[in-house]
């Protein structure tokens, strides 16, 4: 790595981390107040628990062994054995870049699980899950590992981040069950003007995501760069006229929607894609998940916040379209082209194997996971906890002391 | 004595306090309401859900007059407080048994 590259990686790292607390703020502006503190303390436990977790553990199971071809790490950089002495810099500067994504990504499991998850339970599950599901998915897209040496492609995540996310978040919220009185009572956003300033801060933290992903300050973090741009407005541009078309209003929240569905569908294509490839896939992402979040109401699965519909749906939907609109002239590193570039249908089978492994393996741990932590400490709040609200049950605090007589 | 009581649309605050005022209230006492009447609610959309929200946010004023003043100041509130479309709101009026202005111990007319 040249010092361009350094510098706009470290950059994009702390820009991804700004991506937490924007997450916290989309989703707790979304929950009801009574549990705005709850969703904002799951996020922030993320940003605690995996840094620590990462410089041990985390990191080797990740990249330790990377181009072997594997299932998971070796323990070469257990403990960052291995990575020190390191004068260039390049080995913490991809580590550091790699733990924001590890932050992050079940920080977005939150938002399913959202008004009735025991905390207790969320800071075993977090830890767990980073280490048996997070590191291997990682291993075998990012590290070289089996997913990558299959030709599978996933630029920024849209497998080991998205689709991970969406499918762990289906597991845990299978087990935990619906909120009690849901769907019949009305839950809705407390505050969107929280939820409006966390969808800013993703949007702008992507570029860091997306764009610092080519790790290198160069013409391929520039299309990535456009390209995010171009699909998070095209998403929230569609998702809007879907929704004024079908329901009749054009709303916040589903703008603010529909701009985190075409980022989410982008992550996977971005260095990957060009010319107006992003406006498709943004476009197509921002009306897909819009019908995609319906599925809870038939399907009966409480969804609080919509991951799945968004995150599995929309990460699924960028990796299998970046099979059409794959360009070796945009990135040397894709061998075989889109359908659509006349590269047959070889990347999208691949991209097909990865998504249904990336999945598989995800929605597996996870209900395992979560089945051995409600056996033991329980996943749910009792009814009454939930009725009064989890910021006062279970942290002792109040999101808004708005009539105080003091 | 009586207690005049008005449920009304919370823009028109300001123009029925002005009304009143000027029909001879000496003081009254405004709380913000939730409710519902023959306006019903009104439907919010998140997501494609639509949630019914049945109570609509309303104003209410107390207000304790003599029984002469009620009349006029009814007349003015209600004037006021007018749009001629659904959910302006009600107005009642209830007898008074008694009133101390807590400060001086006056009773009666002379603590209104």
């Amino acid at each position: 790595m040249d010092s361009g590259a350094i510098a706009w990686v470290l950059v994009s790292s702390a820009l991804v981390l700004f991506m937490t607390p924007g997450l916290a703020l989309f989703y707790g502006g979304m929950t009801r107040s009574k549990n705005v503190l709850n969703m904002l303390n799951m996020n922030l436990y993320c940003m605690a628990v995996i840094p620590v977790l990462w410089v041990v553990l985390g990191y080797t199971l990740a990249f330790g062994g990377s181009g072997d071809g594997g299932w998971i790490g070796n323990l070469d950089f257990v403990g960052l054995k291995d990575v020190f002495p390191d004068p260039t810099g390049e080995t913490i500067v991809f580590s550091v870049f790699q733990l924001t994504f590890a932050v992050i990504t079940p920080a977005l499991i939150s938002g399913a699980v959202a008004d009735r998850l025991k905390f207790s339970a969320w800071a075993v599950f977090v830890p767990v899950w980073a280490l048996l599901v997070y590191s291997p998915i990682a291993h075998w897209v990012f590290a070289g590992g089996w997913l990558a040496d299959l030709g599978a492609l996933d630029f920024a995540g849209g497998a080991v981040v998205h689709m991970n996310a969406g499918a762990a978040a289906l597991a845990v919220i299978l087990l935990l069950g619906k909120r009690h009185g849901w769907p019949n009572t009305p839950m809705p956003p407390h505050n969107l003007t929280m939820t409006m300033l966390g969808t800013g801060i993703l949007f702008f933290g992507w570029f860091g995501f997306n764009a610092g992903s080519a790790l290198a300050a160069d013409g391929i973090a520039a299309v990535a760069f456009l390209n995010t741009f171009v699909a998070a407005a095209a998403g929230g541009l569609v998702w809007t006229a879907v929704e004024w078309f079908k329901d009749g209003h054009p709303t916040t929240l589903g703008v603010c929607s529909g701009i985190v569905a075409g980022l989410v569908a982008i992550t996977p294509c971005a260095g990957f894609v060009g010319g107006l490839a992003p406006l498709a896939i943004g476009a197509g992402a921002g009306m897909l998940c819009f019908f995609a979040i319906q599925m809870k109401y038939r399907f009966g699965y409480d969804d609080s916040l919509d991951v799945v519909g968004v995150h599995l749906v929309g990460g699924l939907f960028g990796s299998l379209v970046l099979g059409l609109f794959a360009d070796s002239a945009v990135n040397p590193l894709v061998v075989d082209e889109g359908l659509f570039l006349g590269g047959g249908v070889t990347l999208l089978i691949d991209q097909a194997i990865a998504a249904a492994a990336t999945i598989g393996f995800a929605f597996v741990v996870t209900m395992l996971i979560a089945k051995a932590i409600d056996a033991t400490i329980g996943l749910r709040v009792s009814e009454s906890e939930e009725q009064q609200g989890l910021d006062l049950t279970l942290h002792a605090e109040a999101g808004y002391n708005l009539a105080d007589h003091s | 004595m009586k207690q005049i009581t008005a449920v009304i649309k919370p823009f028109k605050l300001d123009d029925v306090k002005t009304a009143m005022k000027g029909a001879g209230v000496q003081g009254m006492t405004v709380t913000e309401v939730k409710g519902f009447g023959r306006q019903g609610g009104h439907t919010e959309v998140y997501r494609g859900a639509e949630y019914q929200v049945d109570l609509v946010p309303k104003v209410r004023l107390d207000a304790v007059v003599d029984d002469g003043d009620v009349a006029a100041i009814l007349e003015a509130l209600i004037a006021a407080a007018a749009t001629g479309e659904i959910g302006d709101g009600k107005v009642w009026v209830t007898d008074v048994q008694e009133i101390t202005r807590i400060r001086t111990g006056e009773k009666g007319t002379d603590a209104v």
